[in-house]
């Protein structure tokens, strides 16, 4: 090690809270290697249509923090990657990163050839397999690293369509995974979330009824990148939803699945049903809730939703789901103080699904203590900080903010001496 | 810049899709001392050629002909301090988007060419800036975000000085006994931990505390802030290189609230002041000294209440639970009701809502509270509760939970305050004086509101965004602040709770950090992070308009007594919003200027009315419209083949004189795309894409003194996600502009 350089951050995720994190320390003057599972950064706000409260496109922010990635020299940025094994040493932690091969080289231009020639469809992770793509394919509109992914395991035996098609020599079906070992100083866990999965809510239909969708479905199913090219149908039949109910704290808030509250389900409900209002007018959209959370300034997208005809708020804990009739669904809803229960009708269910945090199950080897949620907790004397979700469910801006502050703890914990 | 190379890639079907060779014969023209073409530029053998180019010395500066300046970036980067990089879209605005072999796809790479060589030529190698940077980092406020500010500041090296205007810090929190749960045990009540930290803060050798103490000025930019501060002690003054603003907030004040019962009754009593009797000890009613039996919280007293605070102060759910199990373990007697529109407990907080709820004494039940009558014994009147509508709860203390007041000041409004009060004395005639007067009266409650006493142009504080706090891009860049080098943390910043006010801390104090790091190195913070131009101003032709001192967004210039600008560059974003606002063109950076666009414009090729091809020039965000391009192009979406795309730093560096420029040789319309203005804005420097828009209503006298259609010009409000759109935007001006026909300039 050289004495006179400290060693650099590591930050896991390349979400937005893991993005900011290692954006603010680098730019801060820190060395930060930035280690994604995914092919491409941007995580999961990538796959929201538009953010709440301002209803503004994520890729507009991401576009000028992958600038700030693309022109900072002291940022690595690793897709692909997972962390192998780590320990702890007198500086910070010596870790394993694993790289997945990439297939494609450098060399790639971009230029799409080896898309149209490739014979295999997978099911689209950006999509959340709502959309079938080729195996070989760039990840969504504003992908960065900007180059082309391969799902290898697609591939049919012994094709070689894109080898054949790419004039650039970009494409080695026979790499290999890389492995390698950095010592780094701190490390920021940003890992993120992933959505309670639907089909634990069998009483809600999830996984079952065709028309019960999750919250996050439903923003691929309004994004112009998304399976529907942004039209909001049912997926059962293709029909145009005239009655769109959604489900709040559907799982959340409830000892059987999410004791917490997901904090941001209220706000994105109130947003989807403008998505929903603003394209189809005539739709009526009804939102079943226990409390309507829209804290701080969201509270602006509450005011606007109560106001816009044809959006009903209802208080009442949506208890059951079943096929109604005529292909529409029938929910059962239960008046929670007064524990009346009412029937209702519904075209289309999107189920308020909560965040359940990474850490809570992936295996990371340094030691992180978890909260009963499963929330990780900063333990600044072994040098690890979480951040985002990873700390609590949170939304976008709550994040960025604590992830920015994450990037000052780490450097704090990277000065320590053990 | 004379010495430059070409290269020309003619890889991604560019080669194929046109011919290249009269693009080389304008580079050599042009005097390019190297011009090569290659068949995949951004292959290593590529980027060597044009790294052995640059190293010796035989160029300083490369025209790359090859892709969008958004693909291919690292390949393509080499150090901006040594070498400047431009780069023609061939690849996205050409031939991805354009009919192969076709005479219009021809010319417009042509076009390209030409454009990006007049750039070249015009521009030069920026010198980044070396100034003595000092490393303080100063903290106003010391409530818990304050604290927490200084404690990461100092954490990471930084000496911090810390200004508290009470005699002791820990701010509000000082006083509380308890403290919502920030960490687990989720299901409890934590001791206050404020007290802990503020004396920790205190022994910390890097941070100094300056108690019962007012800024009274802040000169200077970034790296470099002459602070003032006005102690018991007398004055002192020190430099910083940063600031965090961390001045909390008040709460609403309760006698606004009369249908409430406040200051009806002396049951009636504010959280803070229920607060005060639990951290003394006693808990007792006002009107007798008595412990309460029956105590209602009444929540969003005055928040979520548009007559009122039309936001959710974030915090009461969580204080009011606090207190109650406060309450519930201390007294265990007394029996508590909370009235709740919506219990707010994001998170794991959830822990602490069931926990408290699942206490034998306490009853939680949704309604509004109509009003609180009686004197002594009080009733809280409910509608929309379950209980039915004019149920009344028996109460002998009720508290109501007032949302939080940000101690902010309005800095826009306090200089228009200042300006209207100087033309009320001083001005022209009697009826501007007079006007001066009545604007002054309507904003004279921002007097004395001053907090920094920043010594700016636009205002002694920040700019407010909405609802009184300081914030600005609030969802992926809550630390953006139009005042460089100054961050928001805490209850200033947005509504929020104790523990994400102490977080706020940390994100503030991490800006400040890093902004004197940026500073030092002469790089540009966010959103042009690594920027090394600034903006050069040609002083001597400078007219004193002042339109570049009062349209920077982040307040950068200052002007001395005529009204000339005195820059201040490492306040500066580099967004060119000066240079777009300057009516002598004074005003350039070494890579883009006003000559250099202007030079772009003249460089493209007008054919003649007969012709029929019109020419229409497209200035871009490159922030949000170049890249929905450029994602068109990749998915081959095509677009009218007369538009020539011109990339902008921000719509707000597009100077008027391009659209003279353009239309005095016979292109024949302009359209401007820019990103959202308005509340909701996504301009990434607030206001560019509004003075854009701004400035183009001057420009309808140009438009009349050449005798020009105004549907000749049009401005676009474009999101970074409608690239499905922008093509349309395109077309559908293209089709406007041959309606309107060709530009009689044409020829002249």
């Amino acid at each position: 090690m050289n004495p006179s350089k400290p060693l650099p951050l590591l930050v896991l995720g390349a979400g937005i809270a893991g993005i900011t994190a290692a954006l603010e320390a680098a730019e801060a003057g820190r060395d930060v290697v930035l280690v994604e599972a995914e092919p491409a950064v941007g995580g999961r706000v990538l796959r929201n249509h538009l953010y709440f409260p301002k209803l503004c496109p994520p890729s507009c922010g991401m576009e000028i923090n992958v600038r700030r990635l693309e022109r900072n020299p002291r940022i690595r940025v690793l897709v692909r990657t997972n962390v192998g094994k780590a320990t702890s040493t007198p500086d910070g932690w010596l870790v394993t990163l694993n790289q997945a091969p990439a297939y494609i080289n450098d060399r790639c231009t971009m230029c799409g050839v080896c898309s149209e020639a490739c014979p295999a469809k997978v099911s689209d992770p950006f999509n959340l397999g709502m959309k079938q793509v080729p195996a070989i394919r760039i990840p969504h509109p504003s992908a960065w690293p900007r180059r082309f992914v391969m799902d290898r395991k697609a591939c049919p035996a012994d094709c070689k369509a894109c080898v054949d098609a790419c004039k650039y020599n970009a494409i080695d079906l026979n790499a290999s995974p890389l492995e390698e070992t950095v010592e780094v100083s701190a490390v920021v866990i940003a890992t993120g979330w992933h959505p309670y999965p639907i089909e634990k809510l069998t009483e809600l239909g999830g996984g079952t009824l065709p028309d019960v969708i999750a919250n996050v479905q439903m923003e691929r199913l309004v994004s112009p990148a998304g399976p529907t090219a942004g039209k909001i149908q049912r997926p059962s039949d293709g029909r145009t939803p005239k009655r769109v109910a959604f489900v709040q704290c559907a799982g959340s808030r409830d000892v059987n699945h999410l004791p917490y509250c997901s904090a941001v389900c209220c706000l994105a409900s109130l947003k989807q049903a403008l998505y929903v209002h603003d394209q189809l007018p005539e739709t009526e959209v009804t939102i079943y809730y226990i409390d309507r959370r829209a804290p701080g300034r969201n509270e602006d997208v509450l005011t606007r939703v109560a106001a816009t005809s044809g959006v009903k708020l209802v208080k009442g804990k949506v208890g059951k789901i079943e096929r109604g009739s005529g292909g529409a669904l029938k929910l059962s809803v239960e008046d929670v103080e007064s524990g009346r229960l009412a029937d209702a009708q519904a075209d289309l269910v999107v189920l308020a699904t909560g965040m359940v945090p990474n850490v809570r199950t992936d295996q990371l080897p340094f030691g992180l203590t978890n909260d009963d949620d499963g929330f990780g907790l900063d333990n600044m004397e072994r040098r690890v900080v979480v951040a985002g979700v990873s700390r609590r469910p949170e939304d976008v801006a709550a994040s960025v903010r604590d992830a920015t502050g994450a990037a000052a703890k780490a450097m704090v914990a990277a000065g320590r001496r053990a | 810049m004379q010495k430059f190379g070409v290269f020309i890639c003619t890889g991604c079907g560019i080669g194929e899709a046109i011919k290249v060779d009269p693009l080389a014969a304008k580079a050599k023209k042009a005097g390019a001392v190297v011009c090569t073409t290659h068949p995949c530029l951004c292959a290593p053998e590529g980027v060597a050629a044009i790294r052995s180019t640059l190293q010796g010395g035989a160029a300083e500066g490369v025209l790359l002909a090859a892709c969008s300046i958004r693909a291919k970036s690292e390949e393509f980067r080499f150090d901006p301090a040594q070498a400047a990089v431009e780069r023609v879209s061939l690849r996205e605005q050409c031939v991805w988007s354009h009919p192969a072999g076709d005479e219009n796809t021809q010319m417009l790479a042509e076009d390209l060419m030409a454009m990006g060589l007049a750039k070249i030529a015009k521009i030069s190698v920026p010198k980044p800036l070396t100034e003595t940077i000092e490393h303080t980092v100063l903290v106003v406020g010391g409530g818990i975000a304050g604290l927490e500010a200084a404690r990461a500041a100092a954490g990471v090296g930084h000496p911090v000085v810390l200004v508290e205007a009470k005699d002791k810090v820990g701010g509000h929190l000082a006083s509380i006994k308890d403290m919502v749960p920030e960490h687990p045990p989720y299901d409890v009540v934590h001791p206050n931990r404020v007290t802990e930290l503020a004396a920790q803060v205190s022994a910390h050798p890097q941070i100094r505390i300056l108690t019962s103490a007012k800024i009274r000025s802040i000169a200077g930019q970034p790296g470099q802030f002459q602070v003032e501060v006005d102690t018991p002690i007398g004055a002192l003054s020190f430099t910083a290189g940063a600031i965090v603003q961390a001045t909390g907030a008040r709460p609403y004040d309760a006698r606004k609230l009369a249908h409430l019962g406040y200051s009806q009754s002396p049951n009636v009593v504010t959280s803070q002041e229920l607060d005060g009797m639990l951290g003394a000890g006693k808990l007792a009613r006002p009107s007798d000294g008595k412990l309460p039996e029956h105590i209602v919280f009444v929540q969003c007293a005055g928040s979520r209440d548009p007559q009122h605070l039309p936001y959710c102060s974030s915090e009461c759910c969580g204080n009011t639970l606090r207190q109650v199990a406060a309450i519930h373990r201390d007294y265990p007697k007394v029996e508590t009701a909370v009235v709740y529109r919506d219990m707010r407990t994001p998170g794991q907080l959830e822990r602490f809502y069931l926990a408290v709820q699942s206490q034998p004494n306490g009853m939680f039940t949704r309604g509004e509270v109509e009003k609180v009558e009686g004197n002594g014994h009080l009733k809280v009147y409910l509608r929309e509760s379950l209980l039915g509508d004019g149920v009344a709860l028996d109460a002998d203390l009720v508290v109501l939970a007032v949302g939080m007041v940000p101690n902010t000041a309005d800095g826009e409004a306090v200089r228009t305050l200042h300006d209207a009060q100087k033309r009320a004395a001083t001005g022209d005639s009697e009826v501007q004086k007079a006007e001066a007067a009545k604007l002054a009266a309507s904003l004279i409650h921002h007097g004395g509101t001053e907090i920094l006493n920043l010594g700016y142009r636009q205002g002694p504080d920040l700019p407010i965004l909405k609802y009184m706090f300081h914030d600005s891009h609030f969802i992926c860049f809550p630390y953006e602040t139009r005042r460089t080098g100054v961050y928001v943390a805490g209850s200033a910043h947005a509504p929020m709770d104790a523990a994400q006010a102490a977080e706020d801390g940390w994100g503030a104090a991490m800006k400040a950090v890093q902004c004197i790091a940026a500073a030092w190195r002469g790089e540009a913070v966010h959103p042009r992070a690594g920027d090394i131009t600034i903006p050069d101003f040609f002083l001597q032709r400078c007219t004193q308009c002042k339109r570049c001192t009062e349209e920077c967004p982040f307040g950068t210039l200052n002007e001395d007594v005529k009204g000339t600008p005195q820059p201040n560059p490492l306040r500066c974003r580099r967004c060119g919003i000066c240079m777009g606002a300057c009516p002598e063109r004074i005003v350039s950076f070494a890579d883009y200027s006003v000559d250099a666009i202007s030079s772009m414009i003249k460089a493209m090729e007008v054919p003649e009315e007969d012709e029929e091809k019109p020419r229409i020039v497209a200035f871009l965000c490159e922030n949000d419209a170049v890249p929905a391009l450029d994602v068109a192009a990749s998915q081959r979406r095509s677009w009218n083949p007369w538009v020539r795309v011109i990339p902008l730093r921000c719509l707000g560096s597009m100077n008027i004189v391009w659209i003279a420029d353009a239309l005095s040789r016979g292109i024949d319309g302009v359209i401007l795309i820019g990103c959202k203005r308005g509340d909701d804005y996504q301009c990434h420097f607030v206001k560019g894409s509004e003075l854009a828009n701004t400035r183009l209503s001057n420009v309808q006298e140009t438009l009349q003194r050449l005798q020009l259609e105004k549907e000749r010009i049009q401005v676009v409000e474009l999101a970074h996600d409608e690239y499905h759109r922008i093509t349309d935007v395109l077309d559908e001006f293209a089709g406007v502009i041959e309606k309107v026909g060709p530009n009689p300039m044409k020829g002249f």
